[in-house]
């Protein structure tokens, strides 16, 4: 490793590029000891990710890829060595062949087995977040990969949540909502190859953003309806396909509307509830984030639950009811409940509607008993079918 | 799934929110309380989308070998006054270039493998207050881009690139300074000349500074990944076989490999 140090430092570019072809070789092997032994070629390694050609540089920076994933000991040595002001530097090249090379070295970092925490904070100090985001935004000129890499990275970075406020006051989540408006765009055009791959970590990374535990920086950038016309083509063109993507946008659809009622109330009025309770038969977690969905809805008041109930939400719900799932039945009672709660003629449409019997199966099941009983003491009476008794009962519990 | 018909014409379309109630707390046995969810890297939520990526990572790596094709262009040399070398390919020029003459001292003629080593270089070689200031404060600036510390001496430093950044206590590139003649005394350089602190010098990498760098026996790693060497690079006439990733990978949890793509030059 001497003799290769020496060379790969010599100035004699093609000794030099020779050495590092020979450290790119070593860095294939499935032994960590040789990955081990190639420590004290690191800080070369990183020395050279800077201004060099782009057939070099790339070797370099796969080299470091190589070892970085067979050893723990090579990840550990990368950080204090200057990796991540390296990367960021590097990352600022022109070419496709280095950005791709990047989008293989900088998960193996991001991902590794070891506590995020150690690398994390370094990564959200530097540039390397603007970076990535760049990148991913930036898809079509530098390829599909280069962005689906990437996006992967801000995932990784993301869903550790470290420091997710930073990243939303450098204003991420703006970046990645013009994003998905334009994959929408690209949905429309029928130009979808590939697109999942990118979409998946895109909403995640969104999903994520939103869910943070002061989202105001994120409400203002958020008020924007198209992503909700987004969020649904993509499960229109996903649905067949790529059945995972629908519940990565439901659970978007769902921190969306959990606080927002202007998404609620676009929901209705851009008429997207049919294509909502299409979802409904889907079974496993695209039901249950479907009907939380609803939930959302309902729970915005009156005028939402009269839209959801006039948009036939109870026969679909009679559906989910003869389900075996409990938690899917669990999310349908407490949607009933909401309807009720709020608008009593749903009550008596429900019990017209032969509610009673499809609850009726779930009276004896543990979990569940509970709520069917109160839907139907509370709701559901034969007497209590009139709209006046549910009103007062739902003004009891609203704050007065 | 059916979208109602023009939709897409809403996009721009002022609507009038719904009234909204406002919240109450959910009243027992119901439990529904709006809230948006946050899921962890561990989460199970994620085990679809990240199945679809490990296939897509692995269908990358069994098409990993490329074939590049280097362009031969008719012998052309080094447009650098004093370098006579001579290129049949662009590849080969630019990392000659690179090499040689990107980050090449304009005092001394010396060339250096980043930006940030030559700005150093000349900060200390060539800035004539440089050794006035360092009698008064620290001046030996960090040699890891990113490190803001300083040093009294190229002595305190080095320990520091040894001690904090893991540097080999050898690193070849912070040699230290010659006889103080050589700044202004340099010779009318020849190629061989032109980078000496970097020359190929096997030799002067002594047994005991490279101690520290030793490797402990391998730990055997959590990663449950195998791989299996890639074929080996022939540098042929006219074709490069490229395989960056050892080719064959199984993938476990927090060892996926990335990917690569798959361009070919026409
Ligand atoms: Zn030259
Ligand atoms: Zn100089
Ligand atoms: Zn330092």
């Amino acid at each position: 490793m001497r003799v290769l140090t020496g060379l790969f430092t010599s100035s004699l570019a093609d000794v030099r590029m020779e050495a590092a072809r020979c450290l790119h070789e070593l860095s294939h092997s499935n032994d960590p000891a040789v990955a081990e032994a190639c420590l004290p070629a690191t800080s070369y390694l990183l020395t050279y990710l800077s201004g060099h050609s782009v057939e070099f540089t790339e070797l370099c920076v796969y080299t470091l890829g190589n070892l970085a994933v067979e050893s723990e000991t090579v990840r550990k040595q990368l950080l204090p060595q200057g990796i991540i002001p390296a990367l960021a530097s590097c990352l600022q090249s022109p070419h496709v062949a280095v950005l791709e090379g990047l989008g293989y070295l900088l998960p193996q970092l991001l991902q590794a087995t070891e506590d995020p925490a150690t690398i994390l904070p370094l990564v959200l100090d530097s540039a390397l977040p603007l970076h990535m985001l760049r990148l991913v935004s930036s898809n079509l000129e530098l390829g599909m990969g280069v962005a689906v890499e990437f996006a992967w990275c801000l995932h990784y970075v993301v869903c550790s949540h470290v420091n997710n406020g930073l990243l939303i006051s450098q204003g991420i989540v703006s970046t990645l909502v013009l994003l998905l408006l334009d994959l929408a765009s690209a949905v429309v055009e029928g130009a979808t190859e590939g697109l999942e791959l990118l979409l998946c970590p895109v909403l995640r990374c969104l999903s994520n953003l939103l869910a943070e535990d002061e989202p105001e920086s994120c409400k203002v950038q958020m008020q924007d309806e198209r992503l909700l016309v987004a969020v649904f083509l993509f499960m229109q063109r996903f649905l067949q396909q790529h059945p995972f993507l629908v519940q990565e946008c439901l659970w978007l659809l769902n921190n969306l509307t959990a606080d927002e009622p202007i998404f609620c109330s676009a929901l209705l009025t851009l008429d997207l509830l049919p294509a909502l309770l299409q979802l409904l038969p889907c079974s496993g977690t695209v039901t249950l984030l479907a009907l939380t969905v609803l939930c959302n809805v309902a729970e915005k008041g009156p005028a939402y639950c009269r839209q959801l109930h006039q948009k036939a939400v109870l026969p679909s719900l009679l559906s989910t009811l003869a389900l075996s799932d409990a938690q899917v039945v669990g999310q349908s009672l407490e949607l009933l409940h909401l309807l009720f709660l709020h608008l009593p003629e749903a009550a008596a449409d429900f019990l017209s509607q032969a509610g009673l019997q499809a609850l009726a199966q779930h009276r004896d099941n543990p979990p569940l008993q509970e709520r069917v009983r109160a839907l139907e003491e509370r709701y559901l009476q034969p007497a209590a079918a009139t709209p006046v008794s549910p009103i007062r009962a739902s003004a009891a519990a609203l704050p007065s | 799934m059916l979208l109602p018909p023009g939709l897409s014409l809403s996009l721009q379309a002022e609507r009038p929110l719904l009234p909204v109630r406002p919240r109450s707390p959910p009243r027992a046995p119901f439990c529904f309380s709006a809230r948006r969810l946050r899921f962890h890297r561990q989460h199970e939520f994620f085990e679809d989308g990240d199945i679809h990526r490990h296939l897509y990572l692995q269908d990358i790596l069994t098409n990993v070998t490329e074939v590049t094709e280097r362009s031969k262009v008719s012998e052309f040399s080094c447009h650098i006054v004093g370098c006579c070398q001579v290129f049949d390919t662009l590849e080969g020029y630019e990392h000659h270039y690179n090499t040689l003459h990107r980050n090449m001292c304009s005092f001394c003629k010396r060339s250096f493998p980043s930006g940030h080593l030559l700005d150093t270089h000349i900060l200390e070689w060539h800035d004539s207050l440089f050794q006035i200031m360092a009698e008064k404060q620290n001046m030996y600036q960090c040699l890891v881009e990113g490190c803001a510390e300083k040093f009294k001496s190229s002595k305190d430093r080095k320990d520091h690139l040894v001690k904090v950044h893991l540097y080999p206590s050898d690193f070849r590139f912070d040699r230290p300074k010659k006889a103080k003649s050589s700044i202004k005394h340099s010779k009318p350089h020849s190629k061989r000349d032109v980078s000496m602190p970097m020359d190929v010098n096997v030799e002067t990498c002594e047994q005991s500074q490279a101690d520290s760098m030793e490797i402990c026996p391998s730990e055997s790693t959590e990663n449950p990944t195998q791989l299996a060497s890639g074929p080996i690079p022939s540098v042929q006439e006219k074709q490069l076989y490229k395989s960056r990733i050892p080719s064959t990978v199984c993938f476990g949890q927090g060892a996926s490999r990335g990917f690569k793509s798959l361009k070919k030059k026409a």
